[in-house]
């Protein structure tokens, strides 16, 4: 493990809403470098942990600190990717404009953009391999081109903390692995990583896997988290070998959360498969 | 050429005219581009007559419209804040609500007196025909006023039109500015009313931003293309009401929203012979 300065700390944290526990008891520590893998069904907790972490909800009880202040109270220096974006069907953005966006935080109301931004603006898009996709408008991108226009957006902020809600949604096989090579090089770079997922192979890649179904069910390293045990405990889950390849069939258990929020009313299984 | 420019130049009501509608369109564009992208075209219409009460009371005890219009203002957007942010109703409901209400009240105000038919009239449709120097002057105030914090803004705006949670992670109060854009709208619909009416200044709000919407690639030139049609429709409308004797606010507005399906059919014929072209990523 790395022994960078720590970016995310938090000692009995508990989040959820006004009138609303979702999760207690959460103790994690994430240093400069390191990324952790949120992983759990819908409505386990795990955009509301990152929406407390960048600030968009107030922690209930505990210690959250973030890139070493109080959670909330450094808004601007956090790179964060949401589920849910405005349609960009309306909006006459091209995709230049948005992954320009992401350099907003850097200069507030009035600063201005400088040369080194629109070189990190190109840069950004590169990496994600959209920069021929530069002057088009956003509206006439499929959804995995959208998606690769807002991480390249993340990118271009140049964060010490990147906060991912389901990066890889949407994206095909190509796609995923310029995402995966991309948060491999912020990392090299000193970000510190937390990304919302529902790959188990993506988050078995992380240096840190929070396995979450309205409690903390497990957190700790990789192989010691997406044990069949604790994935059981979470999921449900059925194992199958199926043409050649092992089936993880991720079946979604019933946790007794309310389906009022947002992020409750995707998808219900999770499956991986790994060549046999 | 008489036809056209003859009525400008040997009135200078109509002169005035003009130049008071091209303002009003620029500022309509500046604000009405966010109103259309951020789906606040309820909000905007509710603030354009809920403004009303807060008139006909200015005029009950004497004092300019425009203080009682501010006032309805406030009224409309603090009670909105207050239903949306501390109830779980939809802020659709609350704008609703606070519209009808007002609405309501500035009938029962105006229902008490003989003395406003005129002045109910000139409030809803505007006096395009009949706008002083000082009125002018006032416009040009609130269009340079609207030019300025839409500049400063322009980075949270654009942010909240995108997604309020970037706004908000971003260091943008996501609330703070959601206001401030509240505040443009009445601004515009304080100082519009003047001109072109409470009724007409929402159609100069929608229409034109949502006709460059249709077409536009980047917010800037959805901001020019509105101001354009915006002002195209002032200046078509202006010479309809003077070569045909019809209502100037009323002729601008029906413009605008002819503008807006003349650019939604070409647009749509285009789309129809030009298939989506593929965007491919390596």
């Amino acid at each position: 493990m790395r022994n960078g300065p720590v970016r995310v700390q938090a000692r009995q944290l508990e989040i959820g809403y006004e009138n609303e526990a979702i999760v207690s008891g959460i103790d994690l520590e994430l240093q400069a470098g390191q990324a952790l893998a949120l992983v759990g069904i819908n409505g386990s907790g795990k955009s509301t942990l990152l929406k407390t972490v960048v600030g968009l909800l107030s922690a209930r009880r505990g210690e959250l600190q973030v890139l070493g202040a109080q959670a909330g109270s450094l808004r601007g220096q956090i790179a964060y990717l949401a589920q849910f974006h405005t349609s960009g069907f309306l909006l006459p953005l091209q995709a230049m404009d948005v992954v320009r966006m992401g350099r907003f935080s850097v200069h507030g109301l009035l600063g201005r953009m400088t040369r080194e931004d629109d070189d990190l603006v190109k840069w950004a898009m590169r990496t994600m391999g959209v920069e021929h996709l530069a002057d088009q408008p956003l509206r006439l991108l499929s959804g995995g081109q959208q998606q690769r226009v807002y991480l390249a957006q993340v990118l271009a902020r140049r964060a010490d903390l990147i906060v991912l809600d389901e990066p890889t949604a949407g994206l095909d096989a190509a796609g995923r692995e310029v995402y995966l090579q991309a948060i491999q090089a912020e990392r090299e770079r000193g970000a510190a990583v937390i990304a919302a997922t529902h790959d188990i192979q993506e988050a078995a890649q992380c240096d840190g896997v929070m396995l979450l179904a309205r409690r903390v069910v497990a957190c700790g390293a990789p192989d010691q988290v997406l044990t069949p045990e604790t994935l059981l405990e979470a999921f449900g889950i059925v194992m199958t070998l199926r043409d050649q390849h092992l089936s993880l069939a991720v079946m979604e258990h019933e946790h007794g959360h309310d389906h009022n929020h947002q992020d409750h009313d995707e998808e219900h299984e999770h499956v991986v498969r790994h060549q046999h | 050429m008489d036809f056209f420019i003859t009525p400008f130049t040997s009135n200078d009501f109509m002169l005035r005219a003009l130049a008071a509608g091209a303002l009003v369109s620029i500022a309509c564009a500046l604000v009405g581009t966010f109103v259309v992208l951020r789906g606040l075209a309820f909000i905007g219409d509710a603030l354009a007559h809920g403004v009303l009460p807060g008139i006909a009371i200015a005029i009950l005890l004497g004092v300019p419209g425009w203080i009682g219009a501010a006032a309805g203002s406030l009224v409309m957007i603090g009670g909105i804040s207050l239903i949306t942010n501390r109830s779980r109703l939809s802020s659709d409901t609350a704008i609703g609500l606070l519209f009808v209400g007002m609405l309501a009240l500035g009938v029962v105000i105006v229902s008490r007196s003989n003395a406003f038919a005129g002045d109910l009239v000139r409030v809803l449709f505007g006096e395009m025909l009949g706008i002083s120097n000082d009125m002018l002057i006032a416009q040009l105030i609130l269009t340079i006023v609207v030019a300025i914090v839409a500049w400063i803004c322009a980075r949270p705006f654009l942010l909240l039109s995108f997604s309020p949670e970037q706004a908000q992670v971003a260091g943008f109060s996501a609330r703070r500015y959601h206001s401030i854009m509240l505040m443009l709208i009445a601004l515009t619909v304080i100082v519009s009313f003047q001109t072109v009416g409470t009724l007409l200044v929402f159609g100069m709000l929608i229409a034109p931003a949502g006709a460059a919407a249709l077409i536009a690639r980047r917010i800037g030139m959805m901001m020019l293309l509105a101001a354009a049609f915006g002002s195209l429709a002032v200046y078509v409308g202006l010479l309809a009401s003077y070569h045909f004797n019809i209502a100037a606010g009323a002729s601008i507005v029906l413009v605008t929203t002819l503008i807006f399906f003349v650019v939604f059919t070409v647009q749509n014929l285009r789309w129809q012979r030009q298939p989506r072209a593929e965007l491919s990523t390596p």
